[in-house]
């Protein structure tokens, strides 16, 4: 029917299935999530370490060339376990950077209008809800960690020597392990931080505030009651051990990986209860 | 009335229609609902079939926490109630894809502009992306908001963002439309559109409103059978169409002139009559028209200044219901 009939009629066309709804939040809150030219900007900027190290293994897989300008790369450069546990280092800190301001955008904004009852009036549940923000966020993060982590592995494994995937196929899996402990942990926490503030630059700073005061807050309980259980609530630790542990780092660390992970899971289970608590059409006043 | 009794009023308004058989908007079968240690709704029962069904009350007598429990947003602590046929603790989602809803609260976000709103709206009940644009555009067009529709929603007035509520309930044209105050802080030229467009909407033979107010007036204005609350509980159903035919026999006559010999002719037809000095009050019996009364007076050198059909308005209605 043309725009200009202006009755109302009721539609009796077709419908999309009930498990694709999700994606329809996925593409409206990742156009919402890039509308910011500024953090279009720092987005693309995040691909520059990728493209860094890319020239890199290049380089070194290119040493004649390089050998002319009688510098000999070999002695800095090593293609292994090291060289990926710093590119996610790097990206991480990065994909951390990126949710601090733009994940705490996600929620708010239905929060702050009540828009909730919209959603959750139609055929769509809270899990889907949660589900389509946070997939919104997991790919944009996901585009700057493990995927370039694993074309610089794919980059690598097909210039270097045959043994050298025999011996580092095992990075793979680090690589996305890695990068999804942080990712799940980095969206869970923004959107439940979001949830209960309901003010976008208050979630980013207290962002800000659970990662660098629970470090400081961890020391300062390893110092006065001369422990190491307060690097269990210093999430940078935990996930620094983890990273190692997955990457085989050896650095000695004052919690053990299982205890990291342990807590790592125990923030995400707090986080999706939070967010389940809030996320919902009305809140009930008991 | 309690709720046994709008049942039976209910069943009785149904009785003659059993033929046609329609399913019933709304069935409620002692649903409770309690927050920590308060009863918000009390044993409801009833059965709602009309196209246009008005939730009166006062503030605080349950109407909306009996909306967002029919929608599935509280849990009935005990009870069970149906929606066009499907039980809201089994068939949520299919309840869901039948109904539109409008808050009464703002609900919108701020930084869309109202197209992508209503057609993310849309999309989300099931609408292809294509067909959600176009009904976008004419949910739009229909509530009057074309001119508007590509300005970001935070920039739009109250009335405006009421319109935007309601376009996004219709877009997916549901068959059952749940208002929730619609017209909440609206003035009286955008209120009478909004009354417009519920007709409108209720015209659609397949189509069922559900109004929940607390202005007498905008329910009297587009409802056919109302349902009172108080303190969570059910104090009055009525069926408006119903009683407006039945107080169409109901007459307050000022008379001049007037003698005994008047009444009595009156009563000899079989009228009830209620006199003071110069009023009379009667209840037309069957088969008496309005003529055969101008007959008498005539005959009788009886002047009359003022005749008027007596009616309840919803106004008394709800008043008495008070009352109770």
């Amino acid at each position: 029917m043309a725009v200009y009939k202006r009755t109302y009629r009721r539609y009796t066309g077709e419908l999309t299935p009930g498990w694709s709804r999700f994606v329809v939040l996925y593409r409206y809150s990742r156009k919402s999530l890039l509308r910011s030219r500024l953090l279009t900007g720092f987005y693309v900027l995040c691909f520059f370490f990728p493209l860094f190290c890319a020239l890199e293994i290049y380089f070194l897989h290119n040493l004649d060339f390089v050998a002319k300008y009688g510098f000999d790369v070999a002695r800095f450069l090593s293609i292994d376990n090291k060289f990926f546990f710093y590119f996610i280092d790097v990206q991480g800190v990065l994909a951390f950077i990126l949710t601090a301001f733009t994940g705490p955008g996600l929620i708010s904004p239905d929060l702050a209008n009540g828009a909730l009852p919209l959603y959750f009036c139609r055929p769509f549940s809270r899990v889907e809800y949660i589900a389509g923000k946070m997939s919104a966020l997991a790919v944009l993060l996901s585009q700057i960690t493990w995927v370039p982590g694993l074309i610089l592995f794919a980059i690598q494994a097909s210039v270097a020597p045959r043994h050298w995937l025999a011996e580092n196929w095992w990075i793979v899996g680090s690589i996305v392990l890695a990068s999804w402990i942080w990712i799940a942990i980095l969206c869970l926490l923004s959107m439940a931080l979001s949830a209960w503030v309901k003010w976008r630059f208050v979630a980013s700073a207290l962002m800000l505030g659970v990662l660098f005061f629970g470090a400081g807050f961890g020391h300062a309980i390893n110092a006065v009651m001369r422990t190491d259980s307060g690097s269990l609530i210093d999430i940078s630790n935990l996930i620094a051990t983890v990273w190692t542990s997955l990457f085989r780092i050896p650095i000695e660390l004052s919690t053990t990986a299982s205890k990291a992970w342990t807590m790592l899971l125990i923030v995400c289970g707090i986080c999706l209860l939070l967010l389940m608590r809030k996320v919902r059409a009305y809140e009930v006043i008991k | 009335m309690n709720s046994e009794a709008a049942t039976a009023v209910s069943a009785e308004v149904e009785a003659p229609s059993i033929a046609k058989a329609p399913a019933p908007v709304v069935e409620l079968q002692g649903v409770s609902v309690r927050f920590g240690r308060r009863d918000i709704l009390q044993n409801l029962t009833c059965t709602l079939s009309g196209r246009s069904i008005g939730l009166l009350g006062p503030n605080g007598a349950g109407k909306t926490t009996l909306i967002n429990t029919l929608l599935g947003f509280y849990k009935p602590v005990s009870g069970s109630a149906r929606i066009l046929g499907h039980d809201i603790h089994s068939d949520l989602k299919t309840i869901r894809s039948l109904v539109g809803y409008m808050p009464e609260n703002d609900a919108f976000i701020s930084k869309m502009s109202a197209v992508s709103f209503i057609r993310m709206m849309a999309e989300l009940s099931g609408l292809p992306s294509e067909a959600a644009l176009e009904r976008a555009h004419e949910a739009l067009f229909f509530v009057g908001l074309s001119e508007a529709r590509y300005r970001k929603l935070g920039t739009y007035s109250l009335g405006m963002r009421q319109m935007a509520k309601l376009a996004q309930a219709i877009v997916h044209g549901p068959r059952l439309v749940i208002l929730d105050e619609p017209t909440n802080g609206l003035d009286p030229v955008a209120r009478q559109r909004m009354i417009r467009l519920i007709r409108e909407i209720r015209s659609d033979p397949e189509m069922h409103v559900v109004v929940c107010s607390h202005l007498l007036r905008d329910v009297e204005d587009c409802c056919e059978e109302v349902l009172i609350l108080k303190q969570g509980r059910i104090v009055h159903y009525s069926n408006l169409e119903e009683e407006r035919r039945a107080n169409r026999r109901f007459l307050e006559l000022e008379i001049y002139g007037a003698n005994g010999n008047f009444t009595e002719a009156i009563e000899r037809l079989g009228c009830e009559c209620a006199t003071t000095t110069n009023r009379l009050k009667m209840v037309l019996a069957d088969g008496v028209e309005i003529r055969d009364i101008y007959r008498l007076a005539a005959e009788r050198d009886v002047r009359i200044r003022r005749l008027n059909f007596r009616r309840d308005t919803l106004e008394d209605i709800f008043l008495r219901a008070m009352e109770t």
